[in-house]
């Protein structure tokens, strides 16, 4: 055991439904250490966002064994272990931004004063700095799904679990959020877990890349990153990076993805 | 100022062809009455004359709009409120039932909403006794009510504040049960990410989620809460209230009385639903879900 921070051992999960089971996870084993950040890709169906919800504790395994900080995934989720951010933004419209991002802090009994110094904080981590007092339909798509980010970071996990946070917004916003991120995990070192279903975006983000392939759920390939951690956009015409997604496709293929 | 126009241009133009319906009806409805009371006198009526006859019969089958008017100024303005052929001292003794039973029926509504949503016993079997309990006529619920209610002792405001709350608490509990249930699955999930109880979901997520759709309830509701109290008042042997002046009306066939006493109930119907419809606009836009 290294210092890996999540740990499965054939995890498994079968879903019984009414044409029978469904294996959505099957046999998989992976270790993400501190400070990773690590994406999920396959196609739909591959159980890239199940496993995530089994770090989560939204999902129970059917077999197998999942640790989270070393501790159960339920555990670690009373514990508050991870920030998780949903497809959607999810911001309460009766709240403004900041009372969003004060939402779990609240919840977790945080005094007035500290919820304002991290609400403070975590917008300025976002580059929301100034949007404090606005309401979530007053912003744009990015700019609310940045809010949601902020909201995942205020109680200040270790761990932030993100679902295909960008997967709505169009590539010129997108790009620029990546590149935002990748800012935000240099100065936080969180380790990170990010659900995708583009290719260029798990490469460009990525120190580790864990392709995925449908029924049954499982890995067909991890790939270590060679790209040094600070990365602008630019390196997206590097041939390193280009056999790196080359090396993703394949396994993809290998995979039946494209099947 | 155009504005205004712009705004009150299609109301104003409703009001006057119903105006103009109204008095045609009248006119048509009233003419037996008339023509019967000149073949009686044995003379002939011209045209101006039946038409204006059949605007100034004292109990005429459709009273004339202005007939009505009369009657409810003086019944409002000319009366003390005291006086118990004050129509505001009528519409009062209404309206404190209709606003304790609106209250009685939204208090009952919330809970069983609430127990509904969070119980999955309460789910399975309260909703069809609910559903039940609005096919049951209100008007044979209603004396059944009053009598039982007066034979323990109780009469007054409770009995029609309980048949007002009888009427109100349905529309509150299916759009509190909708409301409460609006919260997608993944703000239940966020919910649960921050490890949050259930009763931190449903003061934070559930409860402000659904205060559109307890709106909507509320209006309709102390709309039927108003139906409730006037028929709580047919029973009781038309007493007091705007229930009791129907009922008087009809019983001596003062047409003109029972006019007044359904256009006041209407207007107040739409008063109450109008402030309820104005503290919509401000709480919403308080927790600025208006924009």
């Amino acid at each position: 055991m290294s210092d890996a921070v999540i740990s499965a051992k054939n995890l498994s999960l079968t879903f019984q439904t009414n044409d029978g089971p469904v294996h959505a996870l099957k046999d998989i084993n992976l270790d993400i250490n501190k400070g990773d950040f690590v994406s999920f890709i396959g196609p739909s169906g591959c159980g890239k966002t199940t496993f995530l919800r089994c770090i989560a504790d939204l999902e129970t395994p059917t077999g197998g064994s999942i640790t989270v900080n070393g501790m159960s995934a339920a555990e670690a989720r009373m514990k508050r272990a991870y920030g998780y951010v949903f497809q959607a933004a999810g911001l309460y419209p009766w709240r403004t931004v900041g009372g969003n991002i004060r939402l779990p802090l609240e919840i977790m009994g945080y005094d007035k004063a500290e919820q304002a110094k991290r609400v403070t904080d975590v917008l300025e981590l976002v580059e929301l700095s100034g949007f404090e007092n606005k309401f979530p339909w007053q912003l744009s798509g990015g700019m609310q799904q940045r809010a949601s980010i902020a909201r995942a970071l205020a109680f200040n996990a270790d761990i932030l679990l993100m679902d295909e946070p960008f997967g709505a917004l169009d590539e010129i916003v997108r790009d620029h959020l990546n590149e935002q991120l990748l800012k935000l995990w240099a100065r936080t070192e969180k380790t990170i877990g990010f659900v995708t279903h583009s290719i260029p975006e798990a490469v460009f983000l990525s120190t580790k890349i864990v392709v995925m392939s449908p029924r049954p759920g499982r890995i067909a390939d991890v790939i270590e990153s060679t790209l040094p951690r600070e990365r602008t956009l630019d390196i997206r015409e590097s041939q390193e990076f280009i056999d790196i997604a080359h090396r993703v496709r394949e396994g993809l293929r290998a995979g039946h993805a494209y099947d | 100022m155009t504005k205004l126009w712009h705004n009150a241009a299609p109301v104003l133009t409703i009001l006057a062809l119903l105006m103009a319906l109204w008095y045609g009806a009248a006119v048509a409805l009233n003419a037996a009455w008339a023509k019967d009371k000149a073949a009686r006198a044995d003379t002939l009526l011209t045209f101006s004359e039946l038409v204006s006859d059949t605007m100034s019969q004292e109990k005429p089958l459709l009273p004339a709009p202005h007939q009505v008017v009369k009657e409810i100024y003086k019944t409002t303005v000319l009366k003390k409120v005291t006086s118990k052929r004050s129509l505001i001292w009528h519409g009062w003794i209404t309206l404190s039932a209709t606003l304790l039973g609106f209250a009685f029926g939204t208090t009952l509504g919330i809970l069983l909403a609430v127990g509904i949503v969070y119980s999955r016993a309460m789910d399975m079997s309260v909703m069809p006794w609910v559903i039940t309990s609005q096919t049951i006529p209100i008007l044979a619920v209603a004396p059944m009510i009053i009598v039982v209610l007066n034979a323990v002792g109780v009469s007054g405001l409770l009995p029609k504040a309980i048949i007002s709350m009888y009427l109100s608490f349905f529309p509150v509990v299916v759009g509190m049960v909708k409301g409460l249930r609006a919260p997608d699955q993944m703000q239940l999930d966020q919910m649960r990410t921050w490890n949050a109880s259930k009763s931190t979901s449903f003061w934070k997520l559930r409860l402000p989620r659904s205060m559109p759709y307890l709106f909507a309830s509320l209006k309709i509701g102390i709309a039927a809460s108003l139906v409730g109290a006037i028929v709580g008042e047919l029973p009781t042997g038309a007493v007091a209230g705007l229930g009791a002046r129907l009922l008087a009306g009809s019983y001596y066939g003062q047409t003109i009385q029972i006019w007044s006493a359904l256009i006041c109930a209407a207007i107040l119907a739409a008063s109450l639903v109008a402030i309820i419809g104005m503290i919509e606009k401000v709480t919403l836009r308080k927790m600025g879900m208006l924009p």
